[in-house]
């Protein structure tokens, strides 16, 4: 088993005609022959898009002007987003509007205020945001949304969840060469405003049988690894609970900038990261000091 | 991206918010105009930087005087006096750092009769993903303090994007800050319009710290801090005019032109990595081996060799940095294009401090071969943790 998505899940790409769109698509279609369906662009419906797979191979999918058209047409169930940050918004609440049951959204940089009209709309749906400026979700062997590279990761019992897009591919390949290998990597994103918290996430690991042990990135700013601390203490009260590494990017960060992520600040004396770190230690997760350490000491927890 | 309080202020005036009349000045020849624009009997003279603590602050130089950022003048000749002495001085508050900030700016507004001072802020509230007005009856004190010793003295009110702000969330507020009679009559236009201002100008944050009521039981604005979400700034070209770059890093300027996120920090070992978490992640492993980065700097998922050499430049720019560690995760960045970006770099900057680039992820191994072959004196890393021994060993030994 898995999370989110698998060999069934049947992507589009909104955004494909785009440099970036292109770029993912093709390493998605080589990536274990991911189910990338159709593309959509508005004035674009009815025309073919054509990819060059990494093994030099040609690909041709349609492009439809609307989600709903191209999910009507298709029965696809994934949405990925790579439209560009003024418009990004728009898209997903297209996504949403046409009831499509996972939406991924990779663009970096979208407006917060934006983001706070997605919510709004996403609170009374069905749908399910993963970020935005999230690189994406990754099940080995199956199913390759967003940007990850494929080639790090290894099929195996590892959950991972992260705020980070690189410290998530630290995590994996950290994982793959303890040889323990990952269930599925879930980038939720590094923005105030997202779709999909960490308890989300760690609900579907906790539920998922193959999931044997789960690392956690988190960052500065918010609340959302103290949110997830208590969840865990309260599943483990009623006996859920699974093994964990974390880590938590910028101890060394000083208070008021914006570090890189637009959700990365400590504000106000909030958000810091010893009180996360803290937080996560009193839920039983065991916190690395080093972020080239979270392999092995999740290796190292496992044997006991 | 942060503005001047006068500039908020006839921001906010603009929306039809209280405030008192206010004149900025540039120089010290224009106050006698500003302050005799008044009507007095009372002025207040203010330090026009970006940092809080103004009025608690205190100037360098000794010729600025024992007053500090913020000064209450009873005669248009004590104006004069006191922009002489403040324009051009360094104030140093407790969050400007010990370097403080030169004041090239004043604001030289009419005083106010207090009856009480409240807090009113407005930002995103990232555990509902809703905007939210923050309150609190303890004004013009600082906020952190107020929400460490007495959390239950600040409430918030969340708005449904949807809705607005409704007569209930009014009332909330009113509550919050025991409202009576004229400001509570003020209140139901004040907030709305507050919010509509946060809206409509994509700021991330509006702060009014005091709120006041006045003697005659009206609200004003006091102060206003305001700051406006970096990433909205292409639909708001007029919010973008508003910018001083006086009052950013020289180097934090440099680098968003070539879209590199930035921070200059005090340590001494330079930092290029992708990704904000690793960036962060690096800058930590630093300390944990007991050294200080000098820099945050996330180079992107697509950087161009282009966009590696201005990194390059910025970072050995800084005179502090005494080694650098390139830290790259390629994922969508190919480590070859980053290898050829940083020799490039190399060769055109020069190579006066130790260089430790440590490369995984897609071509890796032909980036390494890439550095391997330039014979270049760089130090090849094989993963962070390596890395960050290898780059605090070579500055300590330095």
């Amino acid at each position: 088993m898995s999370i989110l998505v698998n060999k069934d899940t049947k992507v589009i790409v909104q955004g494909l005609t785009g440099k970036t769109g292109t770029f993912h698509t093709e390493q998605a279609l080589g990536y274990h022959g991911t189910k990338m369906v159709a593309g959509v662009t508005p004035g674009k419906g009815g025309s073919t898009w054509e990819g060059t797979l990494p093994d030099g191979s040609k690909a041709v999918l349609p492009v439809f002007d609307t989600v709903a058209e191209a999910r009507e047409k298709t029965g696809a169930n994934a949405s990925v987003v790579y439209v560009p940050p003024k418009a990004a918004g728009a898209s997903i609440i297209e996504a949403i509007d046409a009831e499509m049951p996972l939406i991924v959204t990779i663009t970096e940089g979208i407006p917060v205020l934006d983001m706070v009209k997605v919510k709004a709309r996403l609170d009374r749906s069905t749908s399910r945001l993963l970020g935005p400026n999230c690189p994406g979700v990754l099940t080995p062997g199956e199913c390759k949304i967003g940007i990850m590279p494929g080639s790090i990761f290894r099929r195996g019992s590892v959950g991972i969840v992260s705020r980070s897009g690189t410290l998530t591919y630290e995590a994996v390949f950290q994982t793959t060469n303890e040889g323990l290998g990952q269930t599925t990597a879930v980038g939720i994103g590094g923005d105030p405003v997202k779709g999909t918290e960490f308890i989300d996430v760690l609900e579907l690991f906790l539920a998922d049988p193959e999931t044997k042990s789960i690392v956690m990135i988190g960052e500065i700013g918010g609340s959302a690894e103290e949110a997830a601390a208590e969840f865990l203490k309260d599943e483990a009260k009623r006996g859920r609970m699974k093994p964990m590494v974390g880590f938590i990017a910028g101890r060394t960060a000083p208070p008021g900038r914006t570090m890189g992520h637009a959700g990365a600040v400590i504000s106000g004396g909030k958000g810091g990261a010893e009180d996360k770190i803290a937080a996560m230690e009193a839920a039983g997760i065991v916190v690395s000091p080093s972020p080239a350490q979270l392999g092995r000491t999740l290796a190292e927890r496992l044997k006991g | 991206m942060n503005i001047h309080e006068y500039q908020a202020k006839a921001l906010l005036k603009g929306f039809g918010a209280p405030v008192a009349a206010g004149v900025p000045v540039f120089s010290a020849g224009e106050a006698e105009a500003a302050a005799r624009s008044l009507p007095g009997p009372l002025w207040v003279v203010k330090s026009q930087i970006h940092a809080g603590g103004r009025g608690k602050g205190r100037f360098k130089e000794a010729s600025a005087g024992e007053k500090g950022g913020v000064r209450l003048a009873r005669s248009v000749d004590e104006v004069i006096e006191f922009a002489r002495q403040m324009l051009g001085a360094t104030l140093v508050t407790k969050q400007t750092g010990q370097a403080g900030k030169q004041v090239n700016r004043l604001y030289i507004e009419d005083g106010a009769d207090i009856a009480r001072e409240l807090y009113c802020s407005l930002l995103v509230d990232r555990a509902v993903g809703r905007v939210a007005f923050v309150v609190s009856t303890e004004g013009g004190m600082d906020i952190e303090t107020v929400a460490h010793d007495t959390p239950e003295k600040i409430v918030t009110v969340a708005i449904d994007p949807e809705a607005g702000v409704t007569a209930a969330d009014v009332a909330a507020i009113v509550s919050a800050l025991k409202l009576e009679g004229a400001a509570a009559k003020d209140a139901e236009t004040l907030f709305p319009l507050l919010y509509w201002a946060f809206i409509d100008k994509d700021m991330s944050l509006l702060e009014v710290n005091p709120l006041i009521v006045l003697k005659d039981g009206h609200l004003r604005l006091l102060d206003a801090k305001v700051s406006f979400d970096g990433n909205a700034l292409f639909r708001h070209p007029d919010v973008e005019a508003l910018r001083d770059l006086t009052e950013e890093d020289d180097k934090e300027i440099e680098a968003h032109k070539h879209d590199l996120a930035y921070v200059a920090l005090s340590g001494n070992i330079g930092c290029m990595v992708n990704g904000a978490g690793l960036a962060m992640a690096t800058m930590d492993i630093i300390k944990l081996y007991g050294a200080e980065p000098a820099n945050f700097l996330d180079v992107g998922g697509g950087a161009s060799r282009e966009k590696v050499t201005a990194a390059f430049k910025i970072i050995t720019a800084d005179p502090a940095v005494k080694g650098i560690l390139i830290n790259i995760f390629g994922g969508i960045m190919k480590c070859d294009v980053i290898a050829e970006g940083v020799i490039a770099a190399v060769r055109e900057v020069g190579l006066q401090v130790p260089l430790v680039v440590r490369l995984e992820g897609t071509n890796v191994a032909l980036g390494k071969k890439i550095i391997a072959d330039s014979g270049l004196d760089v130090i090849a890393a094989d993963d962070l943790d390596d890395a960050a021994r290898k780059i605090v060993a070579a500055v300590k030994g330095a």
